[in-house]
């Protein structure tokens, strides 16, 4: 069975089907980590997004079975289900081979009815994206196409996070109110680990009435522009100078939310290679990221200051408030996918509350 | 930030390639000395290795063509007063002298500072109780292990581990004196080779077919750190990373062993407190999260070569510059120049190293291959899918396979798999097409299921070629699996030209891509391409305002084609450049500086074959391709590009086969009316015994288009000759085998010369000190030749002038010369550079590589003439052999090639030079004791003179009993030992292993002929001098030699000089 990919300029990319056998629209994004497609398809933050992956071999070790952790987190995918719309390969192994895999990695989109093609040039694909900057495009499976439907005017966020309120790890010794915006398990496990528990709540959830020692605002999809509520109850949330942590989405929410400003990347970054220089020390930590959009650092009112610049293009990687326990990063610290470098951002946090 | 304030740095090379230390060093050291001179510091090399790159006068301020060793270094540290050394781009060779010079106090004392990481770092990844130590401080795992001093108690500890264990040699390189060992007995042996490569060894528990991971780890002394590369082993644990087919990056882990394992790196890095690079070798349980920490180096490394040209980053290149002090956020991507070198490749292709063995090379050699390495170079693949990527990698290996699938090989399958040779890949090939199940193969080898399965898709596909031969949509599966044409027309028996045109009728060609480093997320510069057929675009456009010339590479390193051929392209490609030409080199060896992706204009990372050149010839129209610089694999495509169409620059490949193909040549020279020995091409078995009944035994048989006299054999009766002349005509079936009567007791003489147009401009003789019967690549040579008649050189010019005029020869040329009494005979004749090129070219200060390109560019008809004019001293080149891995091959030079690699140093006369060169080969000179054991009276008397001269000298001298009688009656005395199967005391083999404290510290063993198979006990006695380290001189010229330089020059005398001061 073969498909297509067609980008909104009419460019195809004719490849071999071995997802489900529905068409879908979407915004095309690349990716150029060459580990865990489990992880990433399962992350919030591609909700609404055609996968491609630039590294060639995909598929090799399967996909494990979903198993739980000791705070009935998934262990190894990042949320409950794919979130991706489609997923754009070179080359797939049906013959995978890993101790941990239960199917292969067409049998387990095929249960999430998320279509596939491999045989794509992705490096061709991605040069594309690279120059145009991220386009809509259709991934076509079937007889029939799907209509092109720009994500990005939807909320993304309310259709990944979480409908009620979750607690994990009830007896931890410090409460963290998690705003759920599309978070990844890792977070949430990450926290969790760290001995607090996690209060995980709709992205629109009014916390006035809650009681806790930090705040976490999660990554998650799209413009952040579409979380009024989120950036809304952010800012009320500042008032009461406790510790918020913002990772990714929550960093341009963060800064929204402080009256700064946010704008679209070209293709954005995403990746396990990204380069991010502490302002103050200049190291360089080597992180994971999945993010469109960049807070504009221009227009930070004071008070507020860069923390991390991404070492390639100087965009923005984190915010700090000079004299309030405010912070956030672009990158994800919990990583998974991805280089774990930055998780000691996790114990700052926590370092805050004392 | 603090950058360092030093003017003045030292570096180590590594010395002649070995096996376990090849070409990678040169590309690292060189890559080390561009970074520091671009910030203005002025740099001093050591190293004897003449055919390098990186010693160019070109590359470093001042060379020394001297030994790596503690008393040679500290001389020219005194000499040059360096504020710097780094130690960390010569290998093994450069870190054990670094860490003794800073042990003896001699850095401190010249206040010599140790750049980049420091001698305790160093120290803890060498000393394995302490590397152990280390690592537990933080957790970190490692192979459970006892490091023993004694071989009782490597026993005792191997119990307490339980069977099998693993035995391996403290500060080795490449696993030398390492195996595995089921029982005590096996301990026994094991150990006491081991302990005479060190004083320390381990008892390892074995990780059988656990997964066998690498990462390149670098850190700056700001405690950044980055894993640039991972690569995981195809071979699992059990088989030597050297030895292993390596993919990178990793395919069957998931992204939490691959985190993992970086995690642990970065870990280690900081605990250890490297600054620069370092390599971490993993085993990864088989069905766990379980892994051990295997071993770490702390220095550039052969896989940290292969991981800069698979990913694009320069290791060598930012390991010099963080040494200096410059942080990794502070250095630039130079493929990107936009990015910087703060990050981890991103690949979007995948690369597939394989080794290359030579073991054929050698008598009596085990071809098993395991936990000590044997090959002698290795091949880089890249592609878009694994299977395209193996499969180009095994054609680049040059040993007629054309891929996986299509090959007339046939094996023992249970035995390769039970116990794997050089050529496994094939036996498991050969296994899946017998029906094997892929259960049973990973059952038996650890091989992983998912390469099976790759390889298993690489069958269908051949039985698809063979059911509907090559129709498009087949072809095109193919292709995309690697599948060469030649490949599709050996399956399909469709000929080779109808197989290209059916591909192009139907649009199924390669495309261009660039590695990049960031996965095509940034735009680069890069000019690092491969071909693929997966993939619908080029990367790139093919306009260019400059004329294009394309250089082909020396492909694969083997016995008798390494880097001397790397640094003729490269010198070539520097030429081009200079006279504004865009240069295009084509090469797979990632362990060559021609592929630094700044030497050239555009590199093609690919296959040197008919298919890949005219591919890229198509696409880049240039003016024409230069074949005569990379050694014999551009020269045997020659007339095949030729009658394609392809413009060949220099002399015409029409020549080139008139003076490869032995008959055409053998042809030519009697036309000239010029001497050969008398010759007959092989028609059939009655003629050739007919022939060697004439002429008189011994007779050499030599195939055509071969390189380092591969299947050239000496016959000394039928038997041998039918023997020799079966496997001739196998090694080169295309073209004639040739016999020729074989003369003893002639000196060899090389002429190595460029011509313009059938007139020669330049030349260099050169000669042998062995008489004729050992190959010229194992030959000592001395340059300018000191030992020549005038009237054999004038001969020797005027044949070389008629032979040039005769092919019209434009370019570089080399012709051997038999000599006796003025009568001279031409033996070969190659119309390309030859391996002396760099030899001859660095001691005359003129670059017979860039003159060769000059000529063939038209650019210069300048007549340089004789480049021994005005040289007032000399050069003497030694071969570095590698015997004593190879167990069990006999340690003997004949005409066949085994030597690794070579070193070359000048001196006031030839005996300073000689020393020097083989103190550089790795020969500790002897203080007293040395055993002689000559055949045949002839050959003893010949000795006698020299016998004397060491007697007289004070050497203690050692015999076997024919020797020693034959010494006693001429009134040298010498301790008659007996021979290791007599049983008796004294006996040779205590004084081989030194067991009784008095070892052996020269061993001159000279056999009687060139027989086929020496007696046993002199194989014994060569074999063991070569286990236990002690030099070993098998020729009579040679101990000659030997015998004069060590009474006559003092070690401590030896000339300490750079190249420009001579």
């Amino acid at each position: 069975m073969t498909g297509y990919i067609e980008l909104e300029d009419k460019t195809r990319f004719n490849g071999v089907s071995f997802g489900a056998g529905t068409s879908v629209s979407g915004e095309v994004v690349f990716n150029t980590g060459m580990v865990g497609y489990p992880e990433s398809l399962t992350d919030p933050s591609y909700k609404g997004q055609i996968l491609v992956l630039t590294y060639p071999l995909i598929g090799n070790y399967g996909v494990p079975a979903d198993e739980r952790d000791s705070f009935g987190l998934s262990r190894h995918f990042e949320s409950d289900k794919i979130q991706a719309s489609g997923l754009i390969i070179a080359d797939y192994s049906p013959d995978y081979s890993h101790w941990k895999a239960a199917k292969s990695l067409s049998e387990w989109l095929k249960e999430h009815n998320i279509p596939a093609i491999h045989g794509v040039d992705t490096r061709a694909l991605t040069k594309k994206l690279r120059e145009k900057g991220v386009m809509l495009g259709k991934l076509t499976v079937s007889n029939k196409d799907a209509p092109i439907d720009d994500p990005n005017k939807r909320n993304l966020v309310a259709e990944v996070s979480v409908k009620k309120k979750i607690v994990y790890n009830e007896k931890g010794s410090r409460k963290i109110l998690l705003v759920d915006c599309g978070v990844k398990n890792s977070i949430i496990r990450n926290l969790a680990e760290r001995n607090c528990t996690v209060i995980r709540v709709p992205w629109d959830y009014d916390f006035t009435r809650e009681t806790f020692d930090g705040m976490v605002i999660s990554n998650g999809p799209g413009d952040p522009k579409m979380c009024r509520e989120t950036i809304r109850n952010v800012a009320s949330a500042m008032k009461l100078e406790m510790p918020i942590f913002g990772i990714c989405l929550g960093n341009q929410i963060l800064a929204l939310a402080a009256g700064g400003d946010t704008y679209k990347l070209k293709y954005g970054h995403r990746g396990q290679n990204q380069p991010c220089s502490n302002i103050q020390t200049k190291r360089c930590y080597i992180t994971s990221q999945n993010h469109g959009f960049a807070v504009n650092m221009k227009k930070m009112p004071s008070g507020w200051e860069e923390s991390f610049i991404n070492a390639n293009d100087g965009t923005n990687e984190g915010l700090r408030h000079r004299n309030k326990p405010f912070f956030s990063v672009q990158f994800h610290p919990e990583a998974t996918p991805g280089p774990v470098d930055a998780g000691f951002l996790f114990d700052e946090f926590l370092g805050m509350m004392k | 930030m603090e950058k360092t304030e030093i003017k003045k740095i030292l570096i180590l090379g590594s010395g002649a390639l070995s096996i376990g230390q090849g070409g990678e060093f040169d590309y690292s050291g060189a890559q080390a000395e561009k970074s520091l001179r671009e910030e203005g510091i002025e740099v001093v090399l050591v190293n004897a290795n003449i055919a390098t790159v990186q010693s160019d006068e070109k590359m470093a301020d001042k060379v020394y063509f001297l030994p790596i060793t503690p008393e040679f270094v500290e001389k020219i540290i005194k000499k040059e007063r360096p504020e710097g050394i780094l130690l960390g781009f010569g290998g093994q060779t450069a870190l054990n002298c670094g860490v003794a010079l800073h042990d003896s106090g001699v850095l401190g004392k010249y206040g010599v500072k140790v750049l980049g990481t420091p001698v305790e770092a160093i120290k803890a990844t060498e000393d394995r109780e302490l590397f152990v130590k280390k690592l537990s401080e933080i957790g970190l795992k490692t192979p459970k292990s006892h490091a023993v001093n004694k071989i009782a108690d490597a026993i005792t500890a191997a119990n307490k581990l339980g069977y099998p264990v693993m035995i391996r040699a403290a500060y080795a390189l490449g696993g030398l004196g390492s195996g595995l060992c089921r029982n005590d007995s096996d301990i026994i042996e094991t150990a006491a080779q081991a302990f005479s490569n060190s004083p320390q060894i381990l008892v390892e528990e074995y990780l059988e077919h656990w997964k066998e991971i690498e990462y390149e780890v670098v850190r700056d002394a700001y405690d950044n750190c980055i894993t640039v590369c991972n690569m995981e082993n195809l071979d699992p644990m059990g088989i030597h990373t050297g030895d292993s087919i390596v993919v990178a990056p990793s395919q069957t882990l998931d992204n939490k062993e691959y985190h993992n394992l970086r995690e642990i790196s970065i870990k280690l890095i900081r605990h250890l407190g490297i600054v620069g690079e370092c390599n971490i070798q993993y085993a990864l349980g088989k069905e766990s999260d379980d892994y051990r920490i295997i071993e770490v180096n702390a220095r550039l490394s052969r896989s940290s070569a292969l991981a800069s040209k698979a990913t694009g980053y320069p290791l060598a290149f930012v390991a010099a510059k963080l040494a200096l002090g410059y942080s990794l956020a502070e250095i630039k991507n130079s493929i990107t120049q936009k990015t910087v070198a703060c990050f981890e490749p991103a690949l979007d292709y995948v690369v597939v190293k394989i080794p290359r063995w030579d073991l054929k090379k050698f008598r009596h050699v085990s071809r098993n291959i395991g936990s000590s390495m044997k090959s002698v170079g290795e091949v880089m693949a890249i592609g878009r899918t694994f299977e395209e990527a193996i499969q180009k990698a095994v054609r680049m290996l040059d040993i007629r396979a054309h891929g996986l699938v299509g090959n007339d090989f046939s094996y023992d399958v249970d035995k390769e798999l039970e116990s794997p040779t050089d050529e496994r890949l094939f036996a498991v090939v050969q296994a899946l097409m017998e029906g094997y199940s892929i259960e049973l193969i990973h059952k038996k080898t650890g091989i992983g299921k998912w390469f099976l399965h790759k390889i298993a898709n690489v069958i269908e596909t051949e039985k698809q070629l063979i059911s509907y031969g090559p129709a498009p949509e087949i072809l095109e599966r193919a292709k995309k699996q690697g599948f060469s044409d030649k490949q599709i027309s050996v399956i399909t028996g469709v000929p080779f030209s109808e197989i290209r045109q059916i591909r192009k009728e139907n649009n199924i060609v390669p495309f261009v891509k660039q590695i990049d480093t960031l996965a095509a997320e940034y735009p680069a510069v890069t000019n690092y391409l491969y071909f693929t057929y997966n993939a619908t675009e080029h990367d790139i456009d093919f306009i260019s305002k400059k004329k294009k010339v394309i250089v082909i590479g020396s492909g694969v390193y083997r016995i008798g084609s390494s880097v001397e051929f790397d640094w003729c392209c490269v010198n070539s490609v520097r030429a081009l450049r200079n006279i504004g030409y865009e240069t295009i080199m084509i090469n797979y060896n990632p362990e060559t500086v021609s592929t630094d992706y700044d030497v050239c204009d555009k590199l093609y990372f690919d296959e040197i074959s008919a298919e890949t050149v005219m591919d890229i010839y198509g696409l880049e129209q240039p003016e024409g391709v230069i074949i005569s610089m990379g050694g014999q694999i551009p020269n045997n495509i020659a007339m095949k590009l030729s009658s394609a169409g392809v413009k060949i620059l220099g002399t015409s490949a029409e020549s080139i086969d008139r003076a490869e193909d032995r008959q055409k040549f053998s042809k030519m020279l009697d036309k000239l009316n010029i001497d050969q020995p008398k010759w007959k091409e092989l028609t059939n078995i009655n003629d050739a015994t007919e022939f060697a009944k004439n002429a008189g035994y011994p007779v050499l048989v030599r195939p055509s288009y071969v390189l380092s006299g591969a299947a050239m054999n000496i016959a000394f009766n039928d038997n041998d000759l039918e023997l020799y002349l079966t496997k001739a005509s196998k090694v080169s079936s295309e073209y004639p085998v040739v016999i020729s009567k074989f003369i003893i007791n002639a000196k060899e003489i090389e002429l190595d010369a460029v011509a313009d147009n059938g007139k020669i401009t330049l030349f260099a003789v050169t000669e042998h000190i062995e008489n004729a019967g050992t190959h010229s690549g194992d030959a000592t040579m001395v340059f300018p030749a000191k030992k020549i008649y005038t009237e054999t050189s004038r001969q020797i010019e005027d044949i070389a002038r008629r032979i040039a005029s005769e092919l019209k020869i434009t370019g570089p040329f080399n012709i051997q010369f038999l000599a006796r009494d003025n009568e001279i005979k031409v033996i070969e004749c190659n119309l390309r550079a030859s391996r002396s090129f760099p030899f001859v070219s660095k001691i005359s200060g003129k670059n017979f590589a860039e003159i060769s390109t000059n000529v063939i560019a038209g650019k210069s008809h300048e007549d340089h003439g004789d480049a021994s004019a005005g040289v007032s001293f000399a050069g003497v080149k030694s071969p570095q052999f590698s015997f004593a891995r190879l167990k069990g091959a006999d340690p003997i030079a004949s005409v066949e090639m085994a030597s690794t690699g070579e070193v070359a140093c000048l001196g006031k006369n030839v005996y300073d030079a000689y020393l020097k060169a083989i103190i550089a080969a790795g020969s500790k000179l002897p203080k007293k004791n040395i055993l002689v054991s000559i055949g045949g009276d002839k050959s003893r008397y010949k000795f006698l003179p020299f016998a004397k001269i060491l007697d007289n000298a004070g050497f203690k001298l050692f015999s076997t009993e024919h020797t020693g009688l034959f010494l006693g009656e001429n009134g040298i005395s010498s301790t008659i030992l007996y021979k290791v199967h007599e049983n008796k005391s004294p006996n040779i083999i205590e004084f081989l292993n030194g067991t009784n404290g008095n070892k052996l510290e020269l061993v001159i063993n000279i056999p009687s002929a060139f027989t086929q198979e020496e007696l046993d006990d002199e194989y014994v006695i060569r074999r063991k001098a070569a286990d236990f380290s002690i030099p070993l001189i098998t020729n009579l010229q040679l101990a000659r030699m030997l015998a004069e330089a060590i009474t006559s020059v003092k070690e401590s005398e030896l000339e300490i000089k750079p190249r420009d001061e001579y």
